[in-house]
Formats: structure tokens, C-alpha cells, sequence
């Protein structure tokens, strides 16, 4: 039974992780750059609704996945607006996302749809070839097309933040803005950029909750999943495959605590449910903290004229 | 590469900042080849003319001319295309990055998909033989010492083209013979086409290295000519608008008891497994000045720290007036007679957005007069903080004023305030006119003079050569948590201590 409970979890956390990878590279980026989104949570919300419900208007998962990410997009650039340009506090400016958020959602959808209504959303696509491995096959290689595209946004990611010209500027930026001031880099639009581009991939997260995993909508769908991608991308130490470990780590502990509730093993279901949340604190208070990785100006909006 | 600059002019330059004019209708000429030194106070708009030069900020009046043909300068950018570089007083690298890859953010790149290193690479290994500037252009930046940060920000200036180079206050990080191996680079650099801006307010490096100089007062122009035609003191004059006189110690015969007693003291350094004090032992008497010599970064910090009750000390004893203090509470060893001038200034001697009232009380609060069981008493702290504010001369508009407001001059008055009245018996100054101008500096120094005819035990942190030899009776070196030596003042010299600061070891036996 032990393996086929460990065969379980695997089969169950690769799944779920996709969301988590998305939201997280997106959020990464944007803190690279310097500016932390906690609104991730809201966009996911939103996004995840308008995935959801032009699916279930005209029957079209691309239609969806687009505007999700549009929405996302736009999200995010309200919250550079107000963080980068207005220079507004990080944190409030993104509570007040993340509320925004949830809260049209909440309302558009009794509005509009009222009741749990599935939609035909994307199934699983197995891999030719690939899926015929024996066991690891049918365990990787049989997912929905958008669990492929977030473990190729990984790698993806790692080349484009260190090996291209765009991705130094990212990484300048959130440290030390002066300096990529003072070398022609235009430090707020690398920011927009950022936070954008998170917003978009957060979108993504949203959509592939609805359209993909769950393939409904429901109130609380997100489940503080966008809180958790924010962790994740310090528990990651702002690398993508980091993030990526993290983001499996969350999703395996879930599928664990599903799967001791389907075995019908003797364990609290109060506790079960907490465990990933908590291990997600415990790690990110209890492993080395390596110096000299992190952007250190996280948080902090960029002022030219300010300095002495 | 740019076109090179044959002759830079800025003339008439106005800029004005809310509520402040800093820079009012300066001009200034520089030619191929000439170093021209920016000499000025605090806040006499030295930096705000480079800044305008440098294009992070932008004139409201005048104009710029390269060659003859007026420029625009909006951006760093603009600079750095018409061959102007800019190495800042802080230093501008991003400490995660490596040297090639600072170097790389200010490269023009050809293709958006692949990040050349290797170009950067080759760029850097020709500037870096051409200057005989060596640097390590695969370390991280935080890897390297403060020097070697120094000469990568110089490879990188020229790097990126420069052929005007402006150099604010460079030498502030070195010690005294990183600052001769820099001014020996920086006269090598000019014969190669190059001219070179050096901001400083340091009279002897100005006299050493400069053609001319440019002398700012509060944001105007008072001088300009030939470095060779004045003397170091007819400069400070003209910076200072007025006669300055640097105060000096007269020498005693007799000292007190020893009051501040650090016995082979072991302490942790940030990083985990290093001893950032290694054995230290250091001893000051009442009524003396004793001057802890060395380049930063050699433990002083720790030093200040574990005094003070801030770091754990690992072995060892600290001895105030008899009493065991190592290890005490910060509050237990105030209590028992230490005054504090520590080196960050707003952040460790103030609480910025406090007010320069409750700045002044900061360690008085709890007792009598000032507060009543749980109350404090208005009306006693005003008065109290009025009269410091007119005896310590602190420029505020009022006591209400946030000390972030201040000028570092007066910050550091405000710590004096509160420190020497309340009467130590020992008084440790890490760095007390870092940064500040003559003229406060020359009042820092009268203060700790006047503490030491009271009777004070004074442990002075510095890296000022000339300020420890005008004020300390003993100078002690230390390098890398010890102290290899203490020298009365009369036996001191400046080569003697440099070397000593550097970590040769000292001749006598």
C-alpha cells in the first residue's frame, strides 16, 4: 500500500503544482525587480473567474486562457501603476489587489453564473512515446498540455533572468536600482515589465485552476494558492528551479493529505488539511538563509532625486 | 567610443531644489589632460554640479558645451555616450552580480536573446592592461574589498568609454596608501587622453593630485585657479569662508586611574565561524584620549559593539571604573558610565523620525527630573532640550524637528548633547567626523578635547591619521581583531602608522 500511496502523490502533486509554478516565476520576476506582488491571490481569483466563465459562454478553453492572462496583465499593471509610479506601500497596495480581486470575482459569479456549473474545459494529454515508459510513463507524462508548459517555464525562465541582457537588468534593478540608474537602465520600466508580466503569468495560474484542474468555479477556488507562490519564491531564493522544488514540495504535501483521506487512515482532517500550509512556514523559518542572493531592494520604490 | 574631449565647459549652472538653491550660476572649465579638483563643504553643491554633468539631475539655468557645441544631458546615458563616466561616492555596483556582468549593464548588446559576456570579457581585459588596473572580473562584487570595489568601478567607467572622468570623494573608503597607489593611477590615467574631475574635501589629497581647483561655498563659485599658487590653508579658508584653527591637545604630565580596561577580548564576527576580535586588549586612563587606529573593517564595529553590551563577548573581561561590565545589558553598562558616539550616526546615535527633543532625552527619560512614576514631564524636558540645543549650537528650526532633517554635523551634535552632559566616565567615538565638514568637524573635536580636561576616559575609533595625531595621547593599531601595537602620540608618525594599519608588523622589538 506504501507505493502505491507514494505513486498517488506523485500522480496527484505534479498536477496541482502547475498553478503554483505559475503564479510563483510570474511573482519572481516581479521581485527581482524589486517589487513584491501580495495581490497574486486576487488576480488568480478574477482571472480564474473570466477563464471559467467565457468557457462557459462559448465553449472555448483558448478564448478563456487568453482573457485570463489579459486580465492578469492588466492587474498587474494597476498594481505597478500604483507601486512603481505612485510609489504607494508594496504590501498595502497588494492587500488591496488581492481584495479588488476576490471580491468582483465572488460577485460577478453569482451574478452572472449563480451555482457550481462544470465547463468542459482541457483534459489530459499523454505524451506519444514518452508515455510508454514503463511506470514513470503513465506517472509524468500523461497531464494536462498546461502542466508541460509550466515545467518549460522553468528552464525558460532560469535562461532568460541569467543569460540574457533583459535578465541582467531585471536583477540589477531590484538590488541595486542606483547603479542600473546611473548605467542608462530605465529602472521603472524594467519594474512594469515585471510586475506585469507576473500579473499575465498569475492569470495563467488562474486559468489553468478553472479551465484546467478543477474545470468550475467556486468561491475561495484559489485557496490562498497565490499567498503560497509569494512564499514560494523566498523559499525558492528567487531562483526558478528553487521556486520549482517549492511548488512541488506545497503540491505533494496536498496530495498527501488528500490521499490520507482517501485511504480512510486514522488522522485528523483539520490537522491533514493545515499540513501543507504549515510546512511551507516551517521550512521557509528554518532553512539557511544564504546571503547575497536575494534583491535587496525588495519593496523599496525607486526615487532619482531623493538621494543626497 | 566617444569623440574625445578636448574642452568641457559648464557655465552659469543653476539649479535650485524645493525651498533650497543648490547651485547658484556656477561655471567651471576643464581641458584634456587637466585634473581639476572640486573642493567644498557639505552640502555646498559639489555633487549636485557632477550630478547635473552626469545627467542625473538637470540644470535649471545654464548651459553645457562640449567642444564648443552646447549638449543636452537628460540621462546617465547621454553622458556615457558623449564619453563622460561617473565613479560615485557610494559606490554604484550591484553587490550580487559579478564584475563582468556590472560591467555588462552598461554595454550596449547586440542581440536581446543572448546575454555576450565574453565581449564584456575582452573589453575589460584591454582597459584593465592599458591602465594596469587589475581586477577579477569573475568575482561577485560582494567578494571583494572596498579597494578592489573602487578599481572595479574605475574599469568600469573607462570600460564604458569615458574620457572625462568625474571621481566623487574616492579615496573616503581607502587607507592611506591605497589613496597614493590611486593618485599615482589617476596621473598615469590623465596622459592618456583623459581628464579627470576629483570631488574631495580633503585639503592634502587636493594639494597632491590636482592642476586646479574649484573651490564651492553654499552653491556658489568662490575660486578657481592653480593648485601650486595656495597653500593647503589658504584653501580651507576659502572652503570654510573663514579662518580655521584645527584644535589640538596639549600635552599632561599625569594621568588618572584606568577607567575603560578591555582585557583579551574574543568575539563572533557577522559571518559564522570568524572571530571578529581576536585577543583585543586596549586600555584608556581618566583624563586621556586613546586613539584606535586602522582600516575599517578590522573589528572596530565589534569593538563598539561588545563595549556597549550590543555583542556577546565570548572570553575576556571589560572593566568600567573596577566594575565587570563584559556581557551586561546596554542599559546596565549606561548606567554605569558609558557614553556612545557610534559610527552610524543617524541610525545607531538617533531614531531618525524621532525629535530632536526626544533624541536629546533619549537615555534620561526614566529618571528624575525628567519623568514622575510613569509620566514624563513636559515641561522639564523642553527646557532641558532647549538649553542643549543653544549650548551645542545645533543648527533646528526647533526642538520638534525630526533628527532626519538635520545635517550630519548636527545630528552628531545632538548625540555630543546628550552623551558628554550626562557626565560619563568613559566616552567611545567611532568615526566622529566621518563625513562632516570643517567646521564641524573642528567642533566635534573641541568637544572630545573638553571631555578629556574633565576627566573623561576617551576611546576614539578612526581611520584619520591626522585626527588621531591631534587628539589622542596614545594611538593603538588594530588589524584583524588585535591590537599590534600602542604608541605614544610623540613616537608616532604617519608612515609608521600606515604601515602598521596595513598589517606590517612593527619594527622594534
Amino acid at each position: 500500500m506504501i507505493l502505491e500511496v507514494v505513486i498517488g502523490v506523485i500522480v496527484g502533486g505534479i498536477p496541482l503544482s502547475a498553478s503554483l509554478l505559475f503564479a510563483s516565476l510570474g511573482e519572481m520576476f516581479g521581485q527581482r525587480s524589486g517589487v513584491f506582488n501580495l495581490g497574486t491571490e486576487g488576480i488568480m481569483m478574477l482571472s480564474a473567474f473570466v477563464g471559467f466563465y467565457l468557457v462557459y459562454l462559448f465553449g472555448s478553453p483558448v478564448l478563456g486562457i487568453v482573457a485570463a492572462m489579459a486580465v492578469g496583465g492588466l492587474m498587474g499593471l494597476l498594481m505597478a501603476l500604483v507601486s512603481v509610479t505612485f510609489k504607494a506601500e508594496q504590501g498595502i497596495s497588494g492587500i488591496g489587489l488581492y481584495m479588488f480581486g476576490w471580491g468582483v470575482s465572488g460577485t460577478l459569479f453569482r451574478v452572472y453564473v449563480g451555482g457550481v456549473t462544470n465547463i468542459d474545459g482541457i483534459g489530459r494529454i499523454a505524451v506519444p512515446v514518452l508515455k510508454d515508459i514503463p511506470v514513470l510513463g503513465p506517472i509524468l507524462f500523461n497531464q494536462n498540455p498546461l502542466v508541460y508548459l509550466a515545467f518549460l517555464l522553468v528552464p525558460v525562465s532560469s535562461y532568460v533572468l541569467f543569460k540574457t541582457p533583459w535578465g541582467l537588468k531585471v536583477r540589477a534593478v531590484g538590488t541595486t536600482p542606483q547603479a542600473a540608474d546611473t548605467l542608462g537602465v530605465n529602472v521603472q520600466r524594467i519594474r512594469y515589465q515585471c510586475v506585469t508580466l507576473g500579473g499575465v503569468m498569475s492569470g495563467l495560474a488562474g486559468a489553468y485552476l478553472s479551465i484546467g484542474q478543477a474545470q468550475m468555479f467556486a468561491d475561495n477556488l484559489t485557496a490562498g494558492r497565490g499567498f503560497i507562490a509569494v512564499a514560494l519564491v523566498y523559499f525558492g531564493r528567487w531562483k526558478p528551479s528553487g521556486v520549482m522544488w517549492g511548488a512541488l514540495l506545497f503540491s505533494m504535501a496536498h496530495a498527501l493529505q488528500r490521499s490520507i483521506q482517501v485511504y480512510g487512515i486514522e488522522f485528523p482532517y483539520e490537522i491533514a488539511v493545515a499540513t501543507p500550509y504549515l510546512m511551507v512556514i516551517l521550512v521557509l523559518a528554518l532553512t539557511y538563509k544564504e546571503r547575497n542572493v536575494g534583491p535587496l531592494a525588495l519593496g523599496k520604490p525607486y526615487n532619482r532625486e531623493f538621494r543626497g | 567610443m566617444a569623440e574625445i574631449i578636448d574642452r568641457l565647459e559648464m557655465n552659469h549652472i543653476t539649479k535650485r531644489f524645493p525651498g533650497v538653491l543648490a547651485l547658484d550660476d556656477v561655471t567651471i572649465h576643464l581641458r584634456k589632460g587637466e585634473i581639476l579638483a572640486l573642493l567644498g563643504e557639505n552640502g555646498a553643491g559639489k555633487t549636485t554640479l557632477m550630478n547635473v554633468l552626469y545627467g542625473l539631475y538637470h540644470q535649471d539655468e545654464g548651459s553645457v558645451l562640449i567642444n564648443g557645441q552646447e549638449v543636452q544631458i537628460y540621462e546617465p546615458l547621454d553622458a556615457l555616450k558623449r564619453g563622460i563616466g561617473m565613479v560615485h561616492q557610494h559606490f554604484m555596483l550591484v553587490p550580487n552580480l559579478t564584475v563582468l556582468e556590472n560591467i555588462a549593464l552598461g554595454m550596449y548588446q547586440h542581440s536581446e536573446f543572448k546575454l555576450d559576456l565574453e565581449r564584456v570579457r575582452g573589453r575589460v581585459k584591454e582597459v584593465a592592461e592599458r591602465y594596469n588596473l587589475s581586477v577579477k572580473p569573475d568575482a561577485y562584487i560582494w567578494q571583494l574589498s572596498v579597494g578592489e570595489q573602487q578599481r572595479v568601478e574605475l574599469v568600469k567607467v573607462l570600460t564604458l568609454g569615458a574620457n572625462v572622468l568625474i571621481l566623487d570623494e574616492p579615496t573616503a573608503a581607502l587607507t592611506p596608501q591605497q589613496t597614493d597607489a590611486l593618485i599615482d593611477l589617476l596621473r598615469q590615467t590623465v596622459l592618456q587622453d583623459t581628464s579627470i574631475i576629483f570631488i574631495s574635501h580633503k585639503l592634502n589629497e587636493v594639494k597632491a593630485i590636482s592642476d586646479r581647483v574649484a573651490v564651492l561655498r553654499n552653491g556658489k563659485l568662490v575660486f578657481d585657479g592653480n593648485t601650486a599658487d595656495h597653500s593647503a590653508a589658504d584653501l580651507a579658508e576659502k572652503m570654510a569662508g573663514r579662518e580655521i584653527k584645527y584644535p589640538k591637545i596639549q600635552k599632561k604630565d599625569e594621568y588618572g586611574v584606568p577607567i575603560l580596561q578591555v582585557q583579551n577580548v574574543w568575539a563572533d564576527g557577522d559571518q559564522e565561524g570568524t572571530d571578529s576580535l581576536q585577543g583585543l586588549s586596549v586600555e584608556v586612563r581618566a583624563g586621556e584620549i586613546v586613539g584606535v587606529a586602522g582600516v575599517s573593517g578590522n573589528g572596530q564595529r565589534e569593538l563598539a559593539d561588545a563595549i556597549n553590551g550590543i555583542r556577546k563577548i565570548k572570553e575576556g573581561r571589560i572593566v568600567l571604573d573596577g566594575e565587570d561590565i563584559s556581557n551586561h545589558s546596554p542599559q546596565q553598562i549606561i548606567d554605569r558610565g558609558m557614553g556612545y558616539i557610534p559610527e552610524d550616526r543617524l541610525h545607531e546615535g538617533t531614531i531618525p523620525r524621532f525629535s530632536v527633543r526626544e533624541n536629546l532625552i533619549m537615555k534620561d527619560y526614566r529618571r528624575a527630573p525628567l519623568s514622575k512614576a510613569l509620566f514624563l514631564r513636559k515641561g522639564e524636558i523642553d527646557s532641558r532640550s532647549e538649553s542643549l540645543v543653544k549650548a551645542f549650537n545645533v543648527k533646528t528650526p526647533d526642538i520638534q524637528t525630526s533628527c532626519a532633517s538635520l545635517s550630519g554635523g548636527n545630528i552628531q551634535k545632538v548625540i555630543l548633547a546628550r552623551e558628554i552632559t550626562r557626565k560619563p566616565k568613559a566616552l567611545l567615538a567611532a568615526y566622529p567626523i566621518r563625513g562632516l565638514d570643517i567646521g564641524a568637524s573642528e567642533y566635534v573635536h573641541n568637544q572630545l578635547i573638553q571631555a578629556r580636561e574633565e576627566g573623561m576616559a576617551v576611546l576614539l575609533i578612526s581611520e584619520e591619521l591626522d585626527e588621531l595625531l591631534d587628539l589622542c595621547d596614545r594611538i593603538a593599531v588594530m588589524y584583524e581583531g588585535k591590537i599590534l601595537d600602542v604608541l605614544p602620540r610623540e613616537e608616532c608618525t604617519k608612515q609608521e602608522l600606515g604601515l602598521l594599519m596595513a598589517g606590517v608588523a612593527h619594527g622594534k622589538e
